[in-house]
C-alpha cells in the first residue's frame, strides 16, 4: 500500500488488465454443473478429507474378512477379556519387523479376573498373506487367507479381546458392514417416501397438499424413538438376521421421510409456476413426466446434500437400537450389538477396550456430517 | 384477544393430532401377531395348567380383547362401552398392565412426573448454554470461542446418547463423586417430597440433562449462531456501530432480539429429538421415569402399558410444541398465523 501526495492509497502489486477476464471465463460457464460443484467442493478440505475417508470405508466393506485376521464368532477361549496387544517393530533396540509377544492368561484370585502377562522374552514376529478360517469375500467368494494374523501360539489382539474371547478389531470390521448399510437402505426408503409425498402434495396441491402436510407434521412431531422401539418390537424373533437387518433399516427410514418431503414440498410450490414447467404441460407432458423429467432434476443436489446429513442419524438410530436389544441380534455384528456388552459401568471400568465400537461410530458421523457441509456449501457454484 | 383465540386454535388443533396419534398408536402396538394373554393362554395350555386359562379367559373378556380392533380401539379410547361401561383414556383409566398385575396408573405414577422433569431440565440446560454460546461464537465468530464451541458441538451431534451417558457417570462418580444411576436416593423412594428428597434429586439430575441437552444445544447453538451472523452483516448495525454504541448493548439490544425467535420456534423441532434421548438414556442410566418401563412393555408385548406410555410421551411433545407456538406469538408481534383480511 502507497500513500500518493495527495492522500489517496494504491495497492502495490502491478495492475492485471486480465484479473476481471480470468474471473469469469467461457469456459467456466459452460462446464457442467457438476464440474463447477467439485470444483468448488475441492476447497472445502474437511468435507473432501471426509468424503474420502467414508469412501475407503464403504470400499473396504467387501474386503472386510480378508482385513481382520479372525472372523467375528470365532471364540479364543483362553483370552476372555484380553486386553490390547501393541504391535511393536524394535526388540532390544533391533528392527526385526513387525511382531508381538505371546499373553498367557494368569487367575488372580485377589480380584477373580484374569491377568494376561506379556512374554517379553519371546518376540513372534507376524505372518502376512496368511491362512486362517474360512470367510465369504464380499459374501460369495470362499476364501481363507487373512492380511495379517498371528503365529502360532500367540494371539493378535489390535483392540482387545470381548466377553467370549472374540476379537473386537476384526468384529468392528465385520460390523461396519452391517452399521455403514444400515443408513443407505434406510435413506433410499426415505428418499423415495419423501420425493413421492413430497413432490405430489406440492405439485398437485388442495385437498392432496392438505392432507400429506398433515400426515408430515404429525409424524414430524412425534419422538422418534419410542415409535423404533415399537416398531421394532413387532419384528418376529424367529426371523433371521439378514431380514431383521432390512426391515429394521426400512423402520428407519419409514420415520425419516417427513423432513424431506417437506423441503421438496416447497421447492415444488415455487417452481410450479415457472414457465418452462407450463410450457412442458401445454406440449402434453404427463404430470409424472413434469416431475421426473422437468422438477426434480431442478434440485437433486441439494437432495443428495441433506440425505448426506440424515445418513447419520440412521446410523446413531441403529446403534441405539441393537444396544437396547430390540434392533439386530446376536450373531448378527454390528457395532450397536458390540456395544451392548458394555452396558454397563463395570466393563467400562474393567475392560474399557470393549466400547471401542464408538470411536468408528463418532468418526463416521462426524464425517458424513463434514461431507454434508461441505456439499451444501458447494452446490452453488456461481455464487462466491 | 387474538392471542387467546390463537391459543385456543392451537389447543384444539393439538387435540386433533393427539386422536391421529391415538390410532397410530393403537395400531403399532397390535403389529405383533397376538396379544400377551392369548400368548399366556398357548403357554399354560401347552404346559397343561388349566386353571390359569380361566383366568386369562376371564381377562380377555374383562379388556375386551376378543373384540374386533376397531372395537377394541374405542374402547381403549372411551368412545364406546366396554364391558364395564365407559371407562378409557378419556375417562381417566389406562388399563391394566398383564406384566406387572397392576392398574397402568398405578406402575407409571411418580415416574411420569420424573419424566417431565427431566425433560424440563434438559430444555433449560439446552436454553442456558446454546443462548450464551451460540452468541458468543456469532460475535467472536472464527476465533477460539467459535472453533471450541464449533468442535465441542459436533462431537456432541456425534457420540451416542447412551455412550455419554455411561462416560460421564464413570467420570462424574470419579472426579466429583456424583451419585450413579437413579433419580434420588433409595433412602426417599416412597417418601413424601421433602428438602431433601428434592436436593438428592436435584444432584442425580445433572448428568442426564447434560447427556440429554447436549446434542440438542450443540444444535441450537449452530443455528443461533448462524440467524446471528446473518443479522450481523445487516446495514442497521452498521449504523449502531457508527452511532457510537456500545458493541454489547448493540449486540443485546437489536440482532439478537431478531435472531431470538427461531431461537424459541425451534424448541418444537428440538422437543421430539430430546424425548427421543430421555427414554434412551433412562433406560440406560436407570432413571425411574417411563423410558425403561416402555422397554419391558414393548418386550413383553404388554400392550395396554405401552399404548399408554407412548401416549403420554407423544402428548409431552405435543404440549411443548404447542407451547413454544404461542410463545413465539407473544414474542414476535409481526408473526399472525390467521387469514389476511380479518
Amino acid at each position: 500500500m502507497t500513500r500518493l501526495p495527495d492522500g489517496r492509497y494504491v495497492d502495490d502489486a502491478p495492475f492485471d488488465p486480465e484479473a476481471s477476464i480470468r474471473h469469469l471465463e467461457r469456459r467456466d460457464l459452460d462446464a457442467p454443473n457438476w464440474l463447477l460443484i467439485w470444483r468448488k467442493f475441492r476447497q472445502h478440505k474437511l468435507g473432501l478429507i471426509s468424503g474420502i475417508f467414508l469412501l475407503l470405508s464403504y470400499l473396504m466393506l467387501p474386503f472386510a474378512g480378508f482385513i481382520a485376521p479372525y472372523t467375528p464368532n470365532q471364540r479364543l477361549s483362553e483370552h476372555l477379556y484380553a486386553p490390547p496387544q501393541a504391535v511393536r517393530l524394535f526388540y532390544e533396540g533391533e528392527f526385526i519387523g513387525p511382531f508381538v509377544y505371546p499373553i498367557e492368561g494368569i487367575a488372580d484370585l485377589e480380584t477373580f479376573q484374569w491377568k494376561f502377562i506379556p512374554d517379553k522374552t519371546r518376540p513372534m514376529p507376524l505372518e502376512f498373506f496368511c491362512e486362517g478360517r474360512s470367510y465369504r469375500l464380499a459374501g460369495l467368494i470362499e476364501s481363507d487367507t487373512h492380511l495379517f494374523c498371528a503365529p502360532e501360539g500367540a494371539t493378535i489382539f489390535l483392540w482387545g479381546a470381548d466377553r467370549l474371547g472374540r476379537d473386537v478389531f476384526s468384529r468392528i470390521l465385520y460390523g461396519a458392514q452391517l452399521s455403514l448399510t444400515v443408513g443407505l437402505i434406510g435413506i433410499s426408503v426415505s428418499f423415495l417416501l419423501g420425493i413421492g409425498f413430497g413432490s405430489i402434495a406440492g405439485y398437485f396441491g388442495g385437498k392432496i397438499d392438505w392432507a400429506i402436510n398433515r400426515v408430515i407434521e404429525i409424524l414430524r412431531s412425534l419422538p422418534e424413538l419410542p415409535l423404533w422401539l415399537a416398531l421394532s418390537a413387532a419384528v418376529p424373533s424367529n426371523w433371521g438376521p439378514v431380514s431383521v437387518f432390512f426391515i429394521i433399516s426400512v423402520i428407519l427410514g419409514i420415520l425419516d421421510w417427513p423432513g424431506l418431503a417437506r423441503a421438496v414440498r416447497a421447492k415444488f410450490l415455487s417452481l410450479r409456476e415457472e414457465e418452462y414447467v407450463r410450457a412442458a404441460e401445454m406440449m402434453g407432458a404427463s404430470s409424472g413426466r413434469v416431475i421426473r423429467k422437468h422438477l426434480l432434476p431442478n434440485f437433486m443436489s441439494h437432495l443428495i446434500a441433506s440425505a448426506t446429513l440424515s445418513i447419520p442419524a440412521m446410523i446413531l438410530g441403529e446403534t441405539a437400537l441393537s444396544f437396547l436389544g430390540l434392533g439386530l441380534r446376536a450373531p448378527a455384528v454390528s457395532w450397536g450389538v458390540m456395544l451392548n456388552d458394555a452396558q454397563n459401568l463395570a466393563s467400562i471400568e474393567i475392560y474399557p477396550w470393549t466400547a471401542i465400537p464408538m470411536l468408528p461410530i463418532i468418526v463416521v458421523v462426524l464425517a458424513f456430517n463434514f461431507l454434508g457441509d461441505g456439499l451444501r456449501d458447494s452446490l452453488d457454484p456461481y455464487e462466491s | 384477544m387474538l392471542i387467546l383465540r390463537y391459543a385456543i386454535y392451537r389447543f384444539a388443533t393439538m387435540l386433533l393430532t393427539l386422536l391421529v396419534v391415538s390410532v397410530l398408536v393403537f395400531v403399532i402396538i397390535n403389529l405383533p401377531p397376538g396379544d400377551y394373554l392369548s400368548n399366556q393362554i398357548a403357554e399354560l395350555r401347552a404346559s397343561g395348567q388349566e386353571a390359569g386359562v380361566a383366568k386369562a379367559e376371564f381377562l380377555r373378556k374383562e379388556y375386551a380383547l376378543d373384540r374386533p380392533l376397531w372395537e377394541q380401539y374405542m374402547i381403549w379410547v372411551g368412545f364406546l362401552p366396554g364391558p364395564n361401561g365407559f371407562s378409557g383414556l378419556v375417562q381417566g383409566n389406562f388399563g391394566w398392565s398383564f406384566e406387572f398385575d397392576q392398574p397402568v396408573s398405578e406402575i407409571v405414577g411418580e415416574s411420569l412426573w420424573l419424566t417431565v422433569l427431566v425433560n424440563l431440565a434438559a430444555v433449560l440446560f439446552v436454553y442456558l448454554v446454546a443462548l450464551p454460546l451460540g452468541v458468543l461464537a456469532a460475535a467472536r465468530s472464527k476465533s477460539w470461542v467459535d472453533y471450541t464451541s464449533a468442535f465441542v458441538g459436533y462431537l456432541g451431534l456425534a457420540t451416542p446418547n447412551f455412550l455419554l451417558a455411561l462416560i460421564l457417570f464413570y467420570y462424574g462418580h470419579k472426579y466429583f463423586n456424583l451419585p450413579i444411576g437413579g433419580m434420588m436416593d433409595p433412602v426417599y423412594e416412597g417418601q413424601p417430597m421433602g428438602w431433601d428428597k428434592a436436593k438428592s434429586i436435584l444432584i442425580h439430575l445433572i448428568v442426564p440433562t447434560f447427556v440429554i441437552g447436549t446434542s440438542g444445544a450443540s444444535a441450537m447453538m449452530q443455528r443461533l449462531r448462524a440467524n446471528m451472523l446473518d443479522e450481523l452483516g445487516k446495514p442497521y448495525v452498521e449504523t449502531a456501530i457508527a452511532k457510537g454504541m456500545s458493541p454489547r448493548r448493540m449486540l443485546t439490544k437489536y440482532p439478537l432480539r431478531v435472531a431470538f425467535n427461531p431461537f424459541v420456534a425451534d424448541i418444537g423441532n428440538l422437543l421430539p429429538a430430546m424425548v427421543s434421548g430421555s427414554v434412551l438414556v433412562s433406560v440406560v442410566l436407570g432413571l425411574q421415569t417411563i423410558g425403561p418401563t416402555l422397554l419391558t412393555a414393548l418386550k413383553t408385548q404388554d400392550q395396554f402399558l405401552s399404548g399408554f406410555v407412548l401416549m403420554f410421551v407423544a402428548l409431552l411433545t405435543l404440549m411443548g410444541t404447542m407451547i413454544s407456538d404461542v410463545l413465539l406469538v407473544l414474542l414476535d408481534p409481526r408473526i399472525r398465523y390467521e387469514g389476511r383480511d380479518v
